[in-house]
């Protein structure tokens, strides 16, 4: 494995697991994704995403209850996993270095 | 309805359900329903597009569902393990693994020298272009005498021409008619040439290549003749043949075609072809020939080309039309005719008059029978070496059960090995094959030319077919007794893994060899001692240093002045054809009855004959005197052409005059002599009526010389040189009748060889097996036989116990083997002989008793050696 790197839309993924608690589904994964940063993602991305996340052991996945929807046919929803959270941490926490290294002026006149 | 609509299109999901691994699909296809909902609203075409795009995109590596075999793909990672410990077992016991690979490659070399002359057999004629639409006449004779109709190759000119003439749905119809021969000279330079009559139609039904000349033409025309490149450059040397005239005897011929010299596989072999229209032009002439009719079908062979998509049914229903009609106007015989592809001429059934070449389905199954039986011997072998030895595997076994391996893996590993020793076997079979292959050519093709068995790559995927098929049928027995142990009854006691079923198996297997040895000795001998009775027969007459000499054509009274004056010939005879060699002629006989007609074999003899042969005279003699022109007009006869006619005492034969039916005249001939009954045919049939009609120079074939000479070599030099100065283009040919006759009956000469060959080869792989019992017996009981001789045995008292049980197996053989091989040569190989020899003790038990010395001498040997090994050294680690 390449290690635990975090690519970009993997962290955006995780992200949004990470905030959907409980109703993380692919469906609702990329909805989500779409209200909030406005990217069209496809679906089939968001699968290979998730199928690479799970296998980096970042999320555990299980199949809910069958629905009226869909045509009675399963959802499969995703939980984050300890590792998950923290490789999660362990970006912010980079991000946050990062931050904290620029001095003020950089930003002055855009705020 | 509404909610139906809300589905997209089945063929769709379908397509999804194709590739998508099971475990990623329900959820897969559930989410891009839900998308499907969600788009059908704005557009149903725009919803069915992009689920069908997305499907498509879905197409991934970790979403396509894994192949089945893929699971099982271990094997293939096992597979260099299982070659590593197969190798290393064979390598560690070399006694067992060279007997295996030994009596494999033995029997291996006889298999795939069958898949080599079988194969070379139906590769015949498979070059023609038009082949698939190419069909033969062929002919069934019955005459009203006898009770079953006979098959011919050949068929009449009639039937080709009224196909021709009165029937439609053929592309063409060649005439061929075989025996042209002729000795054709240009210049200086004289050749004789043999080949066919062939209709213009020849090159446009087969597949032959015209170097020169024109194919359509080429035999359009009479006295038109096409030579081959190889009969053209003896003739011409380096000359241009076409267009140059060649002169026969008072004919002369136009060579409009020199034709690529022949494949070997074609069943039609020549060295010339004489254009059809020839024969015709000359038959035309004479009112009274025969040519033409309906019951002329022992020379000509009628070829059909049909049209693409033709039924040959169609053209059967012809035949029998015309059969029905002119069978109608003869009560005599049934002539029945049907049509046999070109792909089944060679092999084909069996027929008689062949235009060339071919070999019976039946001859072949016979020599696959006994191939097989050999085979299966070594495989037995193999099978029973394994089995005896797999206590040894056992602990491997079971260490690979405990690790996980299935049942199924078990079974493939050992597969896996035998075919291992199997492919070993073919490469060695494929070394011994080219040492016996120039002796199959000699002594079971006799030589043939046009079987070449020469080595084509495609052999080499039949030969890793066939070791792959050996390896499995050998070793599968083992491998499931292997597959099918107890991992933990392995382990608790290995000593109780008793393998009882294997054991009764494996003394059934030996059991079985030794039967075969036994059957396939006792088969040879049979063979030999029938050939020795044929050669020896009593023919009433003799044969002893009677030297034939073929006429071929010329005057015999040239010669016979010249050789009288050989102080070596003491007499001579002329005769139409040598009896007893196979060959038989027949002609139709009447007595006072005009209606009972009688069918004899017929013989053309001069005065001299009798002498010659010594018969034995019943009432009167031989003929006064030689008719050198004219007609004959007397004949000798056979105590049975007396009692088919019904006459009381030979004397009373004499001066009566008997009728030899003939087309214009019927031959009157007085009966001068009776002989006392006398082998005129080959033994195997009945004897029957035979006269031997006053011959005339036409009818003479041979001299008949009674040679007396202690330098055969030197004689023949003087008879060739006064040969030569009679005729100058025939090569001199003279046999002795005793060699004659021993070439008539070679083909039971030939089937004693090769049961001798089999039955040697049965025996070395039977003994070969036995011997590797023995050795594993004694090597497993060592520590009993120790412990017995340390408490007082005697060495014969060990042998004894020790061969014990192979005693009782061999004992067991002899008494399944002697009875069974009686019945099969009594009443299936020999029940229809006449004359033959009474199967007796001495032939049953030679098999017996040769069986008996090798396999005693083998386990004695092995046995002797376990009794005389020091026990102090056998159990000082006790």
């Amino acid at each position: 494995m390449k290690g635990t790197n975090l690519g970009e839309f993997e962290e955006i993924v995780l992200l949004t697991i990470a905030s959907l608690m409980s109703e993380a589904y692919s469906v609702n994964i990329v909805d989500e994704i779409a209200s909030i940063t406005g990217r069209k993602t496809k679906l089939g991305v968001v699968h290979a995403v998730l199928n690479r996340l799970e296998k980096k052991g970042f999320i555990t996945s299980e199949l809910g209850e069958p629905t009226k929807e869909r045509g009675g046919r399963r959802k499969r929803f995703f939980h984050i996993s300890h590792a998950g959270k923290v490789a999660l941490m362990k970006a912010k926490e980079q991000r946050d270095r990062l931050w904290s290294n620029i001095p003020e002026l950089v930003f002055q006149g855009i705020r | 309805m509404s909610k139906n609509r809300e589905i997209p299109p089945r063929w769709m999901n379908w397509l999804l359900e194709l590739y998508c691994s099971k475990d990623l699909l329900e959820d897969l296809q559930g989410d891009l329903h839900e998308y499907y909902a969600r788009n059908i609203k704005k557009s149903r075409f725009k919803a069915n597009l992009i689920f069908l795009l997305d499907v498509i995109k879905f197409c991934r590596l970790y979403t396509i569902r894994k192949p089945k075999i893929l699971g099982q793909m271990t094997i293939f990672n096992l597979l260099g393990n299982y070659f590593k410990t197969s190798t290393r077992s064979l390598a560690r016991n070399k006694l067992f693994s060279s007997i295996n690979i030994l009596g494999l490659a033995i029997s291996m070399s006889i298999g795939i020298l069958m898949i080599t002359y079988i194969s070379e057999l139906l590769s015949f004629d498979t070059f023609h272009e038009k082949g698939e639409r190419i069909y033969r006449v062929q002919s069934a004779y019955k005459s009203v005498s006898s009770p079953t109709s006979s098959d011919f190759a050949s068929t009449s000119v009639f039937i080709g021409k009224k196909l021709k003439e009165e029937y439609s749905g053929f592309e063409k119809v060649l005439l061929m008619r075989r025996n042209f021969r002729a000795d054709i000279s240009k210049g200086e330079n004289t050749i004789p040439v043999r080949g066919h009559y062939a209709s213009r139609e020849f090159f446009d039904v087969f597949s032959f290549e015209l170097t020169a000349g024109n194919p359509s033409t080429a035999l359009s025309e009479p006295n038109s003749i096409v030579l081959t490149e190889k009969t053209a450059e003896k003739l011409f040397k380096d000359k241009q043949a076409i267009g140059q005239v060649v002169v026969s005897g008072e004919e002369s011929y136009t060579v409009t075609g020199v034709v690529a010299n022949l494949p070997t596989n074609s069943h039609i072999q020549f060295e010339a072809l004489m254009s059809f229209i020839t024969l015709e032009n000359r038959y035309s002439a004479s009112e009274t020939t025969t040519f033409y009719d309906w019951r002329s079908i022992w020379m000509n062979y009628v070829y059909l080309l049909l049209p693409e998509n033709a039924d040959p049914d169609l053209i059967n229903g012809y035949l029998r039309d015309i059969a029905v009609t002119e069978n109608a106007k003869t009560d005599r015989y049934q002539i029945n005719h049907r049509v046999e592809s070109l792909a089944n001429l060679v092999p084909s059934q069996e027929l008689s008059n062949q235009i060339g070449p071919s070999m019976s389905w039946k001859g072949i199954y016979q020599l696959v029978f006994l191939t097989l039986f050999v085979i299966v011997s070594a495989c037995f072998n193999y099978t029973n070496l394994s089995i005896a030895r797999s206590l040894r595997r056992a602990k491997e076994v079971g260490v690979r059960k405990v690790v996980g391996a299935g049942r199924n893996q078990i079974f493939t590993q050992f597969v896996f090995e035998a075919i291992i020793v199997s492919l070993i076997s073919v490469i060695m079979s494929f070394g011994l094959f080219s040492l016996i292959k120039p002796f199959f050519l000699e002594i079971v093709i006799d030589n043939n030319d046009l079987i070449t068995m020469d080595f084509q790559w495609i052999h080499a995927l039949y030969f890793v077919a066939f070791a792959l098929f050996i390896g499995i049928v050998a070793g599968i027995l083992p491998s499931i007794v292997l597959a099918r142990l107890k991992a933990i009854s392995i382990f608790r006691d290995a000593s109780s893994v008793k393998l009882m079923k294997g054991l009764s198996l494996r003394k059934i297997l030996i059991v079985l060899q030794f039967t075969t040895s036994i059957f396939l000795i006792i088969g040879s001998t049979i063979a030999y001692r029938q050939y020795k009775f044929a050669l020896n027969f009593d023919m009433g007459f003799t044969t002893e240093n009677v030297l034939n000499v073929a006429l071929q054509e010329n005057d015999s009274q040239l010669l016979i002045p010249e050789i009288e004056k050989l102080p070596e010939v003491s007499k001579i005879s002329r005769s139409g054809m040598i009896p007893n060699t196979g060959e038989v002629w027949s002609e139709e006989i009447k007595y006072k009855d005009p209606l009972d007609s009688a069918d004899v074999f017929v013989n053309y003899v001069d005065k001299n004959y009798f002498s010659t042969h010594e018969f034995t005279f019943l009432a009167g003699g031989s003929f006064p005197y030689d008719q050198e022109e004219g007609v004959a007009k007397f004949v000798v006869v056979d105590e049975l052409l007396l009692k088919r006619f019904h006459f009381e005492d030979p004397q009373s034969a004499i001066g009566e005059v008997i009728t030899v039916d003939r087309r214009l005249e019927d031959l009157k001939l007085e009966i001068i002599g009776v002989v006392s009954e006398f082998q005129y045919a080959k033994i195997h049939s009945e004897s029957e009526p035979v006269a031997l009609i006053q011959g005339t120079p036409v009818d003479y074939m041979h001299l008949n010389l009674v040679v007396k000479t202690d330098d055969v070599v030197a004689f023949m030099n003087k008879l060739e040189e006064i040969w030569s100065d009679v005729d100058r283009i025939h090569p001199f040919e003279a046999r002795f009748y005793n060699e004659l006759i021993q070439e008539a009956y070679n083909d039971q000469a030939i089937l004693f060889k090769i049961f001798g060959f089999l039955a040697f080869l049965a025996i070395s792989i039977a003994t070969m097996g036995l011997l590797g019992m023995a050795v594993f017996t004694t090597e497993t009981r060592q520590k009993e036989i120790s412990v017995r001789k340390v408490l007082g045995a005697s060495k014969k008292n060990l042998m004894f116990i020790l061969s014990k049980g192979f005693i009782v197996m061999l004992l067991i053989s002899a008494a399944i083997a002697m009875p069974l091989s009686y019945l099969f040569f009594n009443e299936m190989v020999m029940a229809d002989f006449v004359n033959r020899i009474i199967i007796g003790p001495i032939e049953l038990l030679s098999g017996v008793f040769i069986v008996f010395t090798i396999g005693i001498l083998t386990i004695g040997w092995q046995t002797g050696r376990a009794a005389r090994a020091n026990p102090a050294d056998m159990l000082r680690d006790e």
